[in-house]
């Protein structure tokens, strides 16, 4: 019960728009913690403060007990944006070259860890592809090597499976949640699918529209039987979360 | 009688040449330049044209065998080239700076909208009669006019290019740390390699342009010794072949430029599958 992440009265608003608002949240070391809400509701925005891309306007948002900072590999980011590998760098050399700047990981370690990383992922035989021949799935996976690869205190993910096709992105979850076992990494990932929160999630942050605050935070750690009475009793409480307090909001429930 | 009309029919279609979209590029291309070639040769023996007027392709063809095994054109293609290469890697170099400038200053961004609008529309050629009083009737002008006519479209396409890097690698880019000059040199530039070859294509015509131009200005004074004063000395002996010659030359080595330039895009944008939709 380690807190690892603690966000206290958090506002975020910038060009005169509330995106956050009085947010409180607490991410365990070791725990998947899954941000949830409707589209455009501040839940990025939040993850974004996290890794330190976005100013906030009040409130504290502390990692292991210091104030967020400038972006860094301690927080390392995966987006849902299939484009956010290097495209003039080979995979091998996507996670090399970040070990090499953001690590100053000597060139013979960051070899092999980026192979140690790319076979986790189960995409070792595309090392030496180029990102723009690999699937978006393919992509994705990298993508996660690269991040894993940095050894970050926390792995911040915004909606990672969000473009992919429904059996591309089951596969990656049943993967996500392996990559955890096996390497413990604190993950904080944002999504917009009920499913996917309660299946990867052992705390489920439910955020209302904009301004954008946690409504409730959901323990769903015991649960991850996609069939199970259990993981459908938590489908409808955040459901009706999701959907009630919002007469006329725009909707995203998987 | 079936079956001769068969045969009748087999043979008519084998004999038939194979259809022009058929051949191979190259094939087709040689076609169509003997073909001018060919027109050319005739218009000389039929129209009885004189010979101080327009040059026979054979002609032609002897003045650079000639002026190629003497080394005069070698030596003035040389030059020329020396000119055009130092040039453009200077006004290469300075739109590289002032992009990168712009990309991170308001200030460096003003700068390079100002200077571009007051200089861009100004042909480089045009500042010869300048350079030649700042530096003089020799090959430090004809570099200087180059680079000033390669610097804008290099800049200007530097400048889109790294505005057009996604928000997400420039994220990426941030998450590892990456500040001022390694985030220009390890994802800006990379980032914006099509703009880049686009820029520099643009400048070297411009640049290509120029150096001719301003060697030609030059010949009058004849110091210079590069394509353009081949040409223009050729001129003031009226020997048109050379004249042709000359050209023959320019036109040769701006196709060669192409050919690299598309093995430059071979082995980066179109490798890492960066290129634009045409």
């Amino acid at each position: 019960m380690d807190p690892l992440v603690v966000g206290t009265d958090v506002h975020i608003s910038y060009g005169g728009f509330n995106a956050v608002r009085n947010a409180n949240f607490t991410v365990r070391r070791g725990e998947k913690f899954i941000l949830i809400g409707p589209s455009g509701c501040g839940k990025t925005t939040l993850l974004k403060a996290i890794g330190g891309f976005q100013k906030v306007t009040s409130g504290r948002i502390t990692i292991a007990g210091a104030s967020v900072g400038e972006p860094g590999p301690d927080r390392a980011i995966v987006f849902q944006d299939f484009e956010q590998l290097f495209p003039w760098r080979t995979v091998r050399d996507n996670v090399v070259y970040a070990l090499r700047v953001a690590r100053k990981t000597p060139k013979a370690e960051a070899l092999e860890r980026a192979r140690a990383m790319l076979s986790l992922v189960g995409i070792e035989p595309a090392a030496d592809k180029y990102p723009h021949q690999l699937s978006g799935g393919m992509k994705q996976r990298a993508a996660i090597a690269r991040a894993l690869a940095l050894e970050p205190a926390i792995l911040l993910m915004d909606e990672p499976f969000g473009a992919l096709d429904a059996i591309t992105r089951s596969q990656l979850q049943l993967e996500l949640n392996d990559i955890w076992r096996k390497t413990g990494v604190t993950i904080v990932m944002v999504t917009h699918s009920i499913q996917e929160a309660i299946y990867l999630g052992h705390n489920v942050a439910v955020m209302t529209s904009v301004p954008a605050s946690i409504l409730e935070t959901v323990d769903t750690s015991d649960v991850d039987d996609v069939g199970s009475p259990a993981f459908g009793e938590f489908s409808r409480h955040l459901r009706s979360l999701l959907v009630a307090p919002q007469p006329s909001g725009e909707l995203v429930a998987t | 009688m079936t079956s001769a009309g068969a045969a009748a029919v087999r043979t008519d279609s084998a004999e038939r040449a194979p259809r022009w979209s058929a051949l191979p590029t190259w094939i087709r291309y040689t076609i169509v330049v003997a073909a001018l070639l060919a027109l050319w040769q005739a218009y000389i023996s039929l129209a009885h044209v004189s010979p101080l007027l327009v040059a026979s392709p054979f002609a032609v063809a002897a003045a650079l065998w000639k002026d190629v095994l003497n080394g005069q054109l070698p030596t003035a293609t040389w030059n020329t080239l020396r000119s055009l290469l130092i040039g453009v890697a200077i006004g290469a170099a300075i739109g590289f700076i002032l992009a990168s400038f712009a990309v991170f200053s308001v200030v460096g961004r003003d700068v390079l909208a100002v200077l571009t609008s007051i200089l861009n529309p100004l042909p480089a050629i045009a500042i010869l009669p300048l350079a030649m009083i700042w530096f003089g009737l020799n090959a430090r002008s004809i570099v200087f006019v180059v680079a000033l006519a390669t610097i804008w479209p290099v800049a200007i396409n530097i400048d889109i290019g790294f505005r057009t890097v996604s928000a997400t690698l420039q994220m990426v880019a941030r998450n590892l740390g990456l500040r001022g000059a390694r985030f220009v040199w390890g994802v800006l530039l990379p980032a914006a390699m099509p703009y880049t070859i686009t820029g520099l294509k643009t400048a070297w015509a411009f640049g290509w342009r120029t150096v001719v131009a301003a060697e030609l200005v030059f010949g009058a004074a004849g110091s210079s010794g590069g394509l353009g004063w081949y040409i223009s000395n050729a001129r003031y002996y009226l020997n048109t072949a050379d004249i042709f010659a000359g050209l023959v030359v320019i036109s040769l080595l701006g196709i060669a430029l192409d050919a690299l330039f598309g093995l430059l895009e071979r082995a980066t944008i179109v490798k890492w599958g960066m290129t634009r939709a045409k």
